[in-house]
């Protein structure tokens, strides 16, 4: 067999696609250290709030304002392919490779089954990596960046969520699914840690037990007045003390929470109104653990040398910490970034859809969705790197991109046997060159969009495309590649992931 | 060095079930009025079957694997049965395991049966089925529609066609089989369609709509077949003046090429060219446009029947779409294509297909068709394609009729 076994070497930029490079050195502390690189992930999918008000609008209670759009899973994401998405982003700019990856959520697919370890492996990281899963408050993402900043690993932070909401709950207009991803170091640094602050307060703003679906939200006065106003200040007093820095001197407080909250609560701690960031809950909602996270790199993309930003995590307590924009600021910016993902929606006014979408609506998808689902792990296992990380194989003698990797050349002018090294795929611009839109294959989302994609080369993949509306696919167009759910086996209580190519432009 | 099937063997009886949605009948029944006729045909009893050939594919759903249906719905004196089994190429795998034992010597008469009861599924279409414990994993939920609409988005980009002539060509392959079909007595489809009604259709998968699609049918086919010598004794004494032969029997199998490889476009079966040429130089066929007095192809699709015209090297490259719309595969044409009715109204029971293509062949060079009946044809192509685009087995057949 030809096939390289992963290298455990690490060097300091990244040589070949096959090489797992190592973040500069961070055992000093006296250097600065902080965000070295950022990214996001919104998915496409925005619900119109007009369409659940006409859909529930008979519920009188008239449920919040139903302005702007919610941003929403397909049925083929989740807290773990909108973290892929934003990990991605987020590496796209940076020559360092993490060797920590942590991953924060509150819907995190598997319970038993690390998520941070599938995507290390969705990211091709050497398996020579820390990965950790950090749950169980909205404040996962932000205490896990705490730690990062206070650890010396090159670590990658994933905050993301994909909370499901009952129809008709206030939570149903207020959420939305992002994912976004910040990358910790020491060199290259875009915003420099200055301190953080914690505080661990048992304030049960609301809460979801283990095996709930939706979340049980307390009276919206009690959680400002009690909450925010009486658990925030004391905490972000205590950071700008210890770090001799004045409010006045604060210029973006990112806060995932309203503006309204976030206005008088700058007020109350002496921070000018101007700093107070947009949450951009009109546009995608308030998308839970990753959310500070998704307000830090939206900042961060157009932050001016000198910028001081308090970034703030709510949830039982308080996560406050402290950034400060280096005077030469590095210009590594993520290919889409936050300003690129949330342009990039597509506003829903099909309400059945998004419920059908969360599994909230029981939809009869006819007798071709009951095929058996079941995933042969051995198989499985066996080709892991192939399903996870999108790794085919190059033929050494006549270079030819090649996906699955085979142990014979498919080149019919080479057919060479045990040739090929791997190489990965998901970065892969391709080319569509066959598509057709089923309508009677079984897809959550009909119709079932598929054909045959040029990945370059002389390599052509049979794949899935995501994220595509009838009427979009054409041969020749441009498609980039995607991490996705691919299959779900509701017999088992399992689902896999497998990677599908949409528009470049979507 | 070997020198071809060629006029090799004969084919002295053949025997085809009504197709349709046979809720009314078993897998057992429907080999056995295939059988019925195909015996009578021949004046051959089953006990004078020295080995027999059966071809199933989708053998979970309506029988079981082996070759032990058939022995056991024709209480066979425990003859040598193999089942065979290569997608849609199955029938004629039956045909060609039959053909090559009689030209081996090893046996002078045997039996080749193709059948599929698919109508037990309990849903319309084909049954769902694996691909494999890996390709699941990563290849699409296609459905046969879906992988050969791909044919269509590929060729009309390939050719500069513009959807809506790709659209008319294609309904009007799905026309002609229909009105064909009208005088077919065990077709699937006999009704009579418009044109509008085939491009007002719903969408199926893209760019294909319902009526550019197969039936799905329950049905069996067969043959028996035996060396020349004794097919012309056994005609002698039926009066006749002429034996079919078979001409030749070509195969090839996708190795990957399409599912992985660019040199492929999508716009074509490279599977078919391969076999075509196979079976144009085993039957000593030239010019194939002139010698063939009729076709029968595998139209699982009506883009694929379009296609199909090119990689068997009938109409030019990106010609097809003309031809078809001049009526050039019509029944009054010059090379009469599906006659019976194709895949399309005669019906598609995958593993009898391949044999039912012979059997309409056979019929027509005996003159024996009836209302469809074509003038004094002599030497008839089937072709199957096993599989989707991406990954196929192509498989043809070439038989002529032979004076004695």
């Amino acid at each position: 067999m030809s096939r390289p076994i992963l290298p455990l070497r690490r060097c300091s930029s990244r040589t070949s696609p096959n090489e797992y490079p190592l973040c500069p050195a961070s055992d000093v502390h006296s250097v600065s250290r902080g965000i070295i690189g950022f990214g996001a992930y919104v998915p496409r999918w925005r619900l119109d709030r007009q369409a659940v008000k006409q859909a529930l609008g008979w519920l009188s209670q008239g449920k919040g304002k139903a302005v702007g759009t919610r941003s929403y899973c397909n049925w083929d994401e989740d807290a773990l392919t909108l973290g892929v998405e934003a990990a991605r982003d987020c590496l796209s700019s940076v020559s360092a490779q993490p060797d920590a990856i942590w991953l924060a959520s509150t819907s995190l697919p598997f319970a038993d089954r690390s998520n941070s370890g599938l995507l290390a492996a969705a990211l091709d990281i050497a398996p020579a990596c820390h990965t950790l899963d950090s749950a169980g408050s909205l404040r996962a993402a932000t205490s896990a960046l705490i730690s990062a900043l206070t650890n010396t690993s090159c670590a990658l932070v994933v905050g993301s969520d994909a909370r499901k909401a009952r129809p008709a709950s206030p939570q149903e207009l207020a959420f939305g699914h992002a994912a976004a991803a910040v990358l910790v170091g020491n060199e290259q640094v875009i915003a420099e840690h200055l301190g953080s602050h914690s505080v661990a307060i048992d304030f049960v703003d609301h809460y979801r037990a283990t095996h709930a679906e939706f979340d049980y939200a307390l009276e919206e006065r009690w959680v400002r007045d009690e909450g925010y106003q009486k658990i925030v200040p004391p905490a972000i007093a205590a950071l700008l003390t210890r770090c001799a820095v004045s409010p006045s001197e604060i210029t973006h407080l990112l806060m995932p929470t309203g503006p309204a909250i976030t206005t008088r609560l700058a007020k109350d701690c002496g921070i000018a109104a101007t700093a107070v960031v947009d949450p951009l809950h009109t546009e995608i909602g308030d998308t839970g653990t990753g959310h500070p996270l998704l307000m830090l790199c939206h900042a961060l993309e157009t932050a001016a040398a000198g910028s001081l930003m308090l970034l703030i995590g709510f949830g039982q307590g308080v996560d406050a910490l402290l950034f400060r924009v280096p005077t030469k600021k590095p210009s590594a910016r993520p290919q889409r970034g936050v300003s690129g993902t949330v342009a990039a929606g597509k506003t829903d006014t099909i309400y059945t859809r998004y419920l059908a979408h969360q599994g909230l609506l029981d939809v009869d998808f006819g007798m071709r969705a009951e095929r058996d689902a079941r995933t042969a792990q051995s198989a499985a296992y066996r080709r892991h790197r192939d399903l996870t990380a999108f790794v085919g194989g190059r033929c050494s003698q006549c270079k030819t991109l090649q996906f699955p990797y085979s142990r014979v050349c498919v080149n019919p002018n080479c057919r060479l046997t045990d040739t090929q090294t791997a190489e990965r795929i998901a970065d892969v611009t391709g080319a569509v060159k066959s598509f057709t839109e089923d309508w009677l294959a079984y897809s959550p989302n009909p119709p079932l969009a598929y054909g045959n994609v040029n990945i370059g080369d002389g390599g052509n993949v049979f794949m899935e495309f995501a994220d595509v509306e009838p009427g979009v696919l054409s041969v020749g167009l441009p498609v980039r590649m995607v991490f996705r759910i691919k299959d779900v086996d509701r017999v088992r209580g399992f689902h896999r992931y497998f990677w599908k190519a949409t528009p470049v432009g979507s | 060095m070997a020198t071809g099937i060629r006029d090799k063997v004969a084919i002295i009886g053949m025997g085809c079930a009504r197709f349709g949605e046979r809720w009314d009948a078993s897998p057992d029944d429907l080999m056995l009025e295939a059988f019925a006729e195909a015996s009578l045909d021949a004046g051959i009893d089953r006990d004078q079957i020295e080995a027999a050939w059966l071809g199933v594919f989708y053998q979970e759903q309506s029988t079981s694997k082996s070759g032990l249906p058939l022995s056991l719905a024709l209480r066979l004196p425990n003859t040598p049965v193999t089942r065979v089994e290569n997608l849609c190429a199955t029938g004629t795998e039956a045909l060609r395991g039959a053909v090559y034992a009689v030209a081996s010597g090893a046996v002078d008469i045997a039996l080749a049966m193709g059948m599929e009861k698919l109508k037990d599924t309990g849903f319309a279409g084909l049954p769902e089925r694996t691909k494999g414990t890996f390709e699941d994993q990563w290849q699409p939920g296609f459905t046969p529609p879906g992988a050969f609409a791909q044919l269509a988005s590929a060729y009309a980009a390939r050719h500069g066609i513009t959807h809506q002539d790709l659209k008319r060509a294609m309904a009007h392959v799905s026309w002609k089989s229909h009105e064909n079909a009208a005088d077919n007595p065990k077709a699937h489809l006999r009704n009579r369609i418009t044109m509008e009604q085939i491009l007002n259709a719903p969408i199926v998968a893209a760019p294909l709509g319902t009526f550019d699609c197969c039936g799905v049918s329950d049905g069996a086919a067969c043959a028996i077949v035996t060396t020349p010598d004794i097919a012309a004794n056994l005609a002698r004494n039926q009066a006749r003046r002429d034996i079919v032969t078979v001409k030749a029997l070509a195969l090839a199998s996708s190795n990957g090429v399409e599912m992985g490889h660019a040199s492929w476009d999508g716009s074509y079966t490279p599977t078919t060219r391969l076999a075509a040429a196979r079976a144009y130089q085993e039957a000593g066929i030239k010019d194939p446009r002139k010698a063939l007095s009729l076709i029968e192809v595998h139209d699982c699709f009506s883009i694929t029947e379009l296609v199909l015209m090119e990689d068997l090297g009938l109409s030019d490259p990106g010609r097809a779409v003309n031809d078809i719309l001049d009526g050039r595969y019509d029944r009054t044409g010059a090379i009469p294509c599906q006659v019976d009715g194709g895949l399309k109204c005669f019906g598609h029971p995958v593993g009898a297909s391949g044999l039912r293509m012979a059997y309409e062949i056979y019929t027509q060079l005996l003159g024996r068709a009836g209302a469809r009946q074509l003038k004094n044809p002599s030497l008839g192509m089937t072709h199957n394609l096993g599989g989707i685009p991406n990954r196929n087995v192509a498989s043809i057949t070439v038989l002529g009729l032979n004076s004695i």
